[in-house]
C-alpha cells in the first residue's frame, strides 16, 4: 500500500465527492425549501449523461456535448416539475415517494427504448485526455482533475449565490421557514421553479461530466440517488454547507475504504475470510457512518436553524 | 402554607437572543387554580412546554410532588400526575371522541404490549373514558369522529383526555382559545365544577374567566413574574396595571 | 351496505385462492400455482409492510431487505449443509428480528423524509452486503438444491408451497387484525394520527413502533423463506430498492390501513405487470405513469374505491396535507 496509491485514491474520492455534491446541492435545496422528496433526481443525472453522450456522437465534440447536456437537463427538469411535480407539493411524503418512483421507472425504460440496454460510450474531451503530473511521481487523469476543479468552482459559486445574493437569501429563509417566505409576498411558485431548475442543471452537469468515465446505461442514476440521500442525511437537509462537507466525506470514505479496507484486514488477519469481511465492511462503511451521525445528531451535522 | 405540588426555581429559557423564561420561580399548591396571565409573547406557552417536558430549560429546576423532574422525559410526567392540554387542539382527529379518551385511559392502564383483545370493546378502558366524557359534558357525542366535533367540543375533548389520566395537576394552555362567548361560558362552568378536585396551572387571555376561577394569579411579562397573588391583589397592583392591564384599558 | 361489499370481495378472493390449485390441476396448468404462489408470497411481505406503513404511517422504503434475509437464510443453511425446516424458519425469524431491532432503532429516531431516505439507504447497504458475499454467489446469486422441509412437508413442492403460502397469508392477516385492534395497535395508529399527543398522554411511542417494525421485519422474512422455496434461487436482487418500491406500491394500490389491501395490491400489481409484459417489452414505460395516476387520483387504493369506509368505524385514510 504505497503513498502514491493512497494519494490517487484520495483524489478519486475527492472527485467522487464533488460529483456527489453537485447532486446533493440540488436535492437538499429541493427538500429543504419545497419539502419535496424527489427520487427522480437520479434520473436527471442519468439523462444528463445520456444527453452528453448523444450530443457528443451528434456533434463529434465531447465538450460541446457536455455543454449542450446541461440546458437539456435543465429543460427536462422544468418539464418534469411543471407536468408532474407541481401537484405533489401539497401531498404527503409517501405520495411523493411513489410518484417520483414511478418517474424513475418511466425514465429508465425510456432510456432503454431510446438508446438500448447496453452502455453507450462517450469519449473524454480531447484536451483532457491523458495524465497530468501533480507532484513528481504522482500522475493523475486530466479529466478527473477537471471534474474536481469544476465541482469546487460550482461549490464556490453556490456559496456566493447563497450568501451574497437576494435569491440566496430567499433560499436560506425558505429552508428555515417556508410559510414565512410565502407570507412575505415572495412568488413561491417562481422560487420553487428556479430552485428545482438549478438542481436539475447541477444533476445534469454531474451526469454529463462522469459520462466519459462510467457506463452510460439505464438505471445508472439509482445508486447515485441513494448515495445522495445518505449525503444529505449526514449533512443536514436544506444545508448547502452540510451537503458539501458530507459529500466530500462520503466520497473519500467510500473510495478509500473500498480500496484499502479489504487489503488492510487481509494483512492484519491473514485469512481468506478477512478479505470477504473487508469487502463487505467496505461497502457498508458510509451507511455505518450515516447511522453513527444519526445516533448523535438525528437532524444531520449542519441542519439549517429553525428545523 | 401547604407544601406546593409544583414549584419552579429560577427557570430560564432563551431562543437565540430571545428570552422566553427569565429566572422564574413560581409554585402551585395542591388543588389550587393558579392562573398565569401576561401579554402576548410573555412566554406562557414556553413555560407550559417546559413544565410538561417538551422543552428543556436552559437553567433552573422543576419540582413536582417532592421530586426533581427537570430532566424527566415528557412521556413520564403524566404518570406522576402532571398532564397538559394544548393551545392548538391536539387530538386524534380520525378517531371517535370515545376512542380519543380511551387512549388516554389506556396510557395509564399499564403497558400496551397487548396484542389480542380488542381495545374498542374493553370495559376497563371504556368505562373511565365515558366517565371523563360525562365530566366535561360530551357523553352524548362519544361516537362522533373527533374531526367532526365543533371547535368548542374539541377543546372539551382535550380536557376530557387530560382528566382521564387522573392528574394531580393539569397544565391548561389557553383552553378557551378560539371560543365564542357561549362556549367560553361553558368552559368556565366546567372549570368551576372541577375546581378543588385537582390543581390547575391555567394560562389564559380571557380575563373574565381568569378572575372567575383563579385562586391565585401570576403575571408574566417578558418571561419574568412581576406579581403573584390573589385576584384582588393583582387587580390592584400598580406594576401589573401598567405592564398589562394598563394596555387593555388603553385599548378601551 | 358498504361494509358487506368489502367483506364479500375479500371472501370471494380468499375462496378463489383456496380453490385455484383445483382449477390449475384440472386445466393442467401447474404454472398457475407458481404464479399465484408468487403473488401470495409478495402479498405476505406487503402485509408485513402494511403493519407499519398502513397502520403506523411509517414509510419504510427498505423492507425488501428482510425478504432477502429470509431467502438468504435458506440459501446459507443449505450451502453449509444444514438440512431440515425448523432451522430455516427460526434463523430467518431470529436474523430479521435482530437486524430489524438494530436498524429500526436507528431509523425510528428520525421521522418524515429522513425516515424514508434512511430506510432506503440501509436496504442499499444490505444489497452491497449480499453482493460482497462471494460464497453465496455474490452479484449473480446462487441456486439452492432443496428448500425447507418440515417433517413430511417439502415447501419446494409446488402444491405444498401454494397452500403453505395461502395459510401463512391468512394467518398473518388474521393476527394483524387482532393486533391492530388491540391496545398495541391503538398506540401505533394513534401515533400515526398524532405523535405529539401520544407522548403527552404518557406513552413512550418509540418502543411500540420498534416492536411493530421488528414484527413486520419477521413477516417479510417468512415471505423470503417461501420465496427461496419458490425459486430455489437467492440473489441480492431480492433486496434491490425497486423491490422495496414494489412492496410500497402493493400496499398503496390495495389501500393503506386496510387488512386485505396488501393482497389486493399484490394481485393487481403482478397481474398488471404480466398483462403489460404481454403487450410490450417496454411495459415499465407504462407502469410508471399508471402508478403516478393511481397515487394522484385513487388515494384510498382499490378497496377505497370499491367500498369507502365510514369514518366512525375505524380510522379513515390519511387526508392529504
Amino acid at each position: 500500500m504505497s503513498t502514491t496509491l493512497l494519494l490517487i485514491q484520495t483524489l478519486n474520492g475527492l472527485q467522487f465527492g464533488v460529483m456527489l455534491f453537485l447532486m446533493a446541492a440540488g436535492l437538499t435545496l429541493v427538500f429543504g425549501i419545497m419539502n419535496l422528496v424527489n427520487l427522480a433526481h437520479g434520473s436527471l443525472y442519468m439523462m444528463g449523461a445520456y444527453f452528453a453522450a448523444a450530443a457528443t456522437s451528434w456533434t463529434g465534440n465531447p465538450l460541446l456535448g457536455i455543454a449542450l447536456a446541461i440546458p437539456a437537463a435543465l429543460i427536462l427538469g422544468l418539464l418534469v416539475e411543471l407536468i408532474t411535480l407541481r401537484t405533489l407539493y401539497q401531498r404527503d411524503h409517501l405520495d411523493q415517494v411513489l410518484c417520483t418512483f414511478g418517474l424513475i421507472l418511466f425514465f429508465n425504460e425510456l432510456a432503454r427504448v431510446l438508446w438500448g440496454s447496453a452502455a453507450i460510450p462517450m469519449a473524454i474531451p480531447e484536451s483532457f485526455t491523458g495524465f497530468v503530473t501533480i507532484i513528481p511521481g504522482l500522475i493523475y487523469p486530466k479529466w478527473r482533475l477537471a471534474i474536481i476543479v469544476v465541482g469546487l468552482l460550482v461549490a464556490l459559486l453556490l456559496y456566493v449565490l447563497i450568501t451574497h445574493t437576494r435569491l440566496g437569501m430567499l433560499i436560506r429563509a425558505g429552508a428555515s421557514n417556508r410559510a414565512m417566505v410565502g407570507a412575505l409576498g415572495v412568488n413561491i411558485s417562481l422560487l420553487f421553479t428556479l430552485v428545482f431548475g438549478l438542481g436539475a442543471a447541477l444533476a445534469g452537469l454531474a451526469g454529463a461530466m462522469v459520462a466519459p468515465l462510467l457506463s452510460v446505461e439505464p438505471g445508472m442514476g439509482d445508486p447515485i440517488l441513494i448515495l445522495t440521500f445518505v449525503v444529505i442525511v449526514i449533512g443536514g437537509i436544506g444545508s448547502i454547507r452540510g451537503a458539501f462537507i458530507a459529500s466530500l466525506l462520503v466520497g473519500l470514505i467510500d473510495t478509500v475504504g473500498r480500496a484499502f479496507l479489504p487489503a488492510l484486514l487481509r494483512e492484519a488477519f491473514q485469512t481468506q475470510s478477512a478479505n470477504t469481511v473487508g469487502a463487505a465492511l467496505a461497502s457498508m462503511l458510509i451507511y455505518i457512518l450515516m447511522a453513527a451521525v444519526l445516533f448523535f445528531r438525528p437532524r444531520g451535522l449542519f441542519p439549517p436553524k429553525g428545523r | 402554607m401547604a407544601e406546593p405540588l409544583l414549584s419552579t426555581r429560577n427557570l430560564a429559557k432563551s431562543f437565540g437572543g430571545l428570552t422566553a423564561t427569565d429566572d422564574l420561580s413560581l409554585d402551585v399548591l395542591p388543588r389550587e387554580v393558579h392562573a398565569v396571565i401576561g401579554p402576548n409573547g410573555a412566554g406562557k406557552t414556553t413555560l407550559i412546554s417546559q413544565l410538561s417536558g417538551e422543552l428543556q430549560p436552559d437553567a433552573g429546576s422543576i419540582f413536582f410532588d417532592g421530586q426533581d423532574i427537570t430532566a424527566l422525559p415528557a412521556w413520564r410526567r403524566p404518570h406522576l400526575g402532571l398532564t397538559r392540554s394544548f393551545q392548538i387542539t391536539s387530538i386524534f382527529r380520525d378517531m371517535s371522541a370515545l376512542q380519543n379518551v380511551a387512549l388516554a385511559v389506556q396510557a395509564h392502564a399499564g403497558h400496551s404490549f397487548r396484542f389480542w383483545r380488542p381495545a374498542a370493546q374493553d370495559p376497563e378502558l371504556l368505562e373511565p373514558a365515558r366517565e371523563a366524557l360525562r365530566q366535561v359534558g360530551l357523553q352524548h357525542r362519544a361516537d362522533v369522529a373527533a374531526a367532526a366535533l365543533a371547535h368548542g367540543e374539541q377543546r372539551q375533548l382535550e380536557i376530557a383526555m387530560a382528566l382521564a389520566t387522573r392528574p394531580k395537576l393539569l397544565l391548561l394552555d389557553e383552553p378557551m382559545a378560539g371560543m365564542g362567548p357561549e362556549e367560553s361560558a361553558k368552559m368556565v362552568e366546567l372549570l368551576q365544577k372541577l375546581k378543588g378536585t385537582l390543581a390547575f396551572l391555567l394560562v389564559e387571555h380571557d380575563m373574565d374567566a381568569v378572575f372567575a376561577v383563579a385562586d391565585r394569579i401570576t403575571v408574566l411579562v417578558y418571561g419574568r413574574a412581576i406579581a403573584t397573588g390573589r385576584p384582588e391583589e393583582i387587580r390592584g397592583n400598580e406594576n401589573v396595571r401598567q405592564a398589562y392591564l394598563g394596555e387593555e384599558s388603553l385599548a378601551v | 351496505m358498504r361494509v358487506d361489499l368489502r367483506l364479500l370481495l375479500i371472501l370471494l378472493v380468499v375462496a378463489c385462492l383456496a380453490l385455484l390449485p383445483v382449477a390449475a390441476l384440472l386445466a393442467e396448468e401447474p404454472y398457475w400455482m407458481r404464479f399465484w404462489s408468487r403473488i401470495m408470497i409478495l402479498g405476505l411481505a406487503a402485509a408485513g409492510l402494511n403493519l407499519i406503513l398502513g397502520f403506523g404511517g411509517l414509510v419504510s422504503f427498505g423492507h425488501a431487505m428482510y425478504v432477502a434475509i429470509g431467502a438468504y437464510t435458506v440459501g446459507a443453511l443449505r450451502h453449509h449443509g444444514v438440512e431440515g425446516g425448523l432451522p430455516d424458519i427460526l434463523v430467518a425469524l431470529g436474523a430479521s428480528a435482530g437486524v430489524g431491532l438494530l436498524i429500526g432503532a436507528i431509523c425510528l429516531r428520525t421521522s418524515g423524509i429522513f425516515f424514508i431516505m434512511i430506510t432506503l439507504a440501509f436496504a442499499q447497504m444490505t444489497y452491497f452486503f449480499f453482493v460482497s458475499l462471494e460464497q453465496y454467489g455474490g452479484d449473480d446469486g446462487m441456486r439452492i438444491a432443496s428448500g425447507t422441509q418440515l417433517g413430511p412437508l417439502h415447501l419446494d413442492d409446488t402444491l405444498t408451497l401454494y397452500y403453505s403460502a395461502f395459510l401463512l397469508l391468512c394467518g398473518v392477516i388474521f393476527l394483524t387484525w387482532r393486533l391492530v385492534n388491540a391496545r398495541f395497535g391503538m398506540v401505533i395508529r394513534g401515533a400515526r394520527s398524532n405523535e405529539q399527543r401520544m407522548a403527552a398522554l404518557g406513552i413512550p411511542v418509540f418502543r411500540y413502533r420498534l416492536t411493530a417494525y421488528v414484527i413486520s421485519a419477521m413477516i417479510c422474512a417468512l415471505a423470503g423463506v417461501l420465496l427461496a422455496n419458490l425459486t430455489l434461487y437467492i440473489s441480492p436482487a431480492y433486496t434491490h430498492w425497486t423491490r422495496s418500491g414494489e412492496l410500497l406500491i402493493m400496499v398503496i394500490l390495495g389501500g393503506l390501513g386496510t387488512l386485505f389491501g396488501p393482497v389486493i395490491g399484490a394481485i393487481v400489481l403482478l397481474q398488471l405487470e404480466d398483462l403489460l409484459a404481454h403487450i410490450t417489452q417496454h411495459w415499465q414505460l407504462f407502469l410508471g405513469p399508471i402508478l403516478i395516476l393511481v397515487v394522484l387520483f385513487a388515494r384510498g387504493g382499490l378497496l377505497g374505491l370499491l367500498a369507502p369506509r365510514q369514518i366512525s368505524q375505524r380510522p379513515a385514510e390519511e387526508i392529504d396535507g
